[in-house]
């Protein structure tokens, strides 16, 4: 089941396609996704109805704190969580580190988030996504960068926000952004794409896509600062067709409570009476950090082009 | 044709809803997403979509759904599966969670992740029963393990080098009004198994 392996007949079954790692994203659509970073936190996560976890050592909220260079996680712990639960497991490479992308492949992991919430490895090239057999996820601030994930063969694309922040500020300029550009490019003609995809740097051919669909070419996800179910609501809202919580849950009070808080006010978004309902009595939610303080350096939004 | 449009729900509480919604507005019905009671009173026939079976076990529970539609689908509602709604529709889960509510619409046991994790996931050609050959796509997708007497099998894996051991597990089947396949036909843009259900809905 390697990438290496060449095309086969038609009768034969085929791993890998562009079909099959971008469905895999639909199937998680409407969904919650969130980070753990034990055995005894996925099983949580999967009692409150998540629809996949993202293993990772620290959850962004630590990284952020303790600093230094955050990498792939341990594949032992990686192991432990895929063990532990029955829906697909996630977990994140770093940005261009092709290497750790394979590792994670030969875990046998469901999805690669190739994360700015880890620290760069390559500050010129994303990993070319395409030679894999397991499907990637990216995070991107407007359509531009999400285009060019795409060319590079992610499957799936999420908001960046601003990671482990309990904000969800940033989340929510890049949801807009995003669905803006698309917006722009649906009122403009055949001559006026070309200028378009020039000002985006990103392929003519995706742009004009989006042009005629309307939509991204892959489910687009938002991340990066929801905290609460109205966080997650506002998203969705807003066009995202699913949500990732990351410090949100377990940097919380009652994480189970929480978790599955959000799953509920994900799947009725458009609906106050059940958000209502479901946001009393929650506990503490994480403390958060005011992005406008942040100092450039701190921000993980900017990683990745 | 105006006048006997059959309203058809697709069960919205997680997974690829639209692109269900999208094959069966092709279909000359009316198709509409399901997340409430009083939703579900109106409909005529339901699809139950990809996505994770177990959150949408969950979801069918906490908001008051599953009850609802176990009666219904009792009572002889017309209902269609794909893969997590084909896990959702069997009598028994194999590789499940202990508290997953099979629907028992079809007399089946059905393996969770069958073929294995998302490297695994695959797309193949096959036979299907009463359609003819279609490309389908499977996405850590269950298969049968074992069918009742009642229960007519519409496909099965081709055998290939590639399928294994799979080859001849059965991925699509019928029990009355109810069907169920292992693969997303609502993914290939083929709209011939909706049409099939719809047919089937027509004709309840």
């Amino acid at each position: 089941m390697t990438s290496s392996e060449t095309p086969r007949a038609e009768a034969d079954q085929v791993t890998g396609t562009a079909r099959v790692k971008r469905g895999m994203a639909e199937m998680l659509k409407g969904g919650v996704i969130m980070d753990v970073v034990t055995p005894d936190q996925a099983k949580i996560a999967e009692d409150a109805g998540a629809v996949a976890v993202m293993a990772l050592e620290r959850v962004p909220a630590d990284i952020r704190v303790q600093g230094g260079v955050a990498r792939m996680s341990d594949p032992d712990m990686i192991e432990g969580i895929i063990g532990a639960v029955s829906i697909p497991v996630m977990a994140k490479a770093r940005i261009g580190h092709f290497v750790e992308a394979q590792v994670l492949q030969s875990l046998g992991v469901d999805y690669i988030d190739e994360s700015e919430v880890l620290t760069p490895a390559d500050e010129d090239n994303h990993i070319d996504k395409w030679p894999y057999t397991v499907p990637f996820v990216c995070g991107a601030t407007n359509l531009g960068e999400a285009l060019r994930r795409i060319a590079e063969g992610a499957a799936m694309i999420r908001s960046k926000g601003e990671a482990g922040t309990g904000n969800v500020v940033e989340a929510t300029r890049h949801m807009r952004q995003i669905r803006a550009d698309i917006r722009r490019l649906t009122v403009l003609d055949e001559a006026e794409l070309f200028a378009a995809a020039k000002e985006l740097r990103a392929p003519y051919e995706l742009v004009k896509e989006v042009a005629q669909a309307g939509k991204l070419p892959v489910v687009l996800f938002t991340a990066g600062g929801i905290a609460t179910p109205a966080d997650a609501a506002m998203m969705m809202q807003l066009g995202a067709e699913g949500v990732f919580v990351g410090s949100g849950i377990f940097k919380s009070g009652e994480p189970a409570k929480r978790a599955e808080a959000i799953v509920k006010a994900t799947t009725f978004h458009d609906d106050p009476d059940v958000i209502a309902k479901v946001s009393r009595n929650l506990g503490e939610a994480i403390v958060g950090i005011n992005v406008s303080e942040l100092p450039e350096t701190q921000r993980l939004a900017t990683r990745g082009w | 044709m105006a006048t006997a449009q059959p309203v058809i729900g697709v069960l919205a509480l997680q997974g690829d809803v639209r692109e269900h919604l999208l094959t069966l507005a092709e279909c000359d019905v009316l198709a509409r997403p399901v997340r409430r009671p009083e939703e579900l009173a109106e409909v005529d026939g339901i699809v139950i979509p990809g996505g994770e079976s177990t959150t949408m076990s969950r979801l069918l529970e906490v908001f008051e759904l599953l009850d609802p539609l176990r009666q219904r689908l009792a009572e002889g509602l017309p209902a269609y599966g794909s893969c997590a709604g084909m896990i959702m529709l069997a009598s028994k889960v194999l590789d499940g969670r202990p508290d997953q509510h099979p629907l028992g619409a079809v007399d089946m046991t059905v393996r969770r992740n069958a073929f294995g994790r998302q490297v695994d996931s695959f797309e193949a050609d096959l036979d299907f029963t009463g359609v003819g050959q279609l490309h389908a796509v499977f996405i850590r997708a269950p298969w049968v393990e074992s069918a009742g007497a009642g229960v007519e099998v519409l496909a099965t894996v081709p055998e290939s080098a590639s399928a294994g051991d799979a080859a001849g597990r059965i991925v699509a089947v019928r029990q009355g009004s109810v069907l169920a396949t292992a693969f997303h036909p609502e993914l290939t843009g083929d709209g011939r198994v909706h049409r099939l259900f719809t047919e089937m809905v027509r004709r309840a």
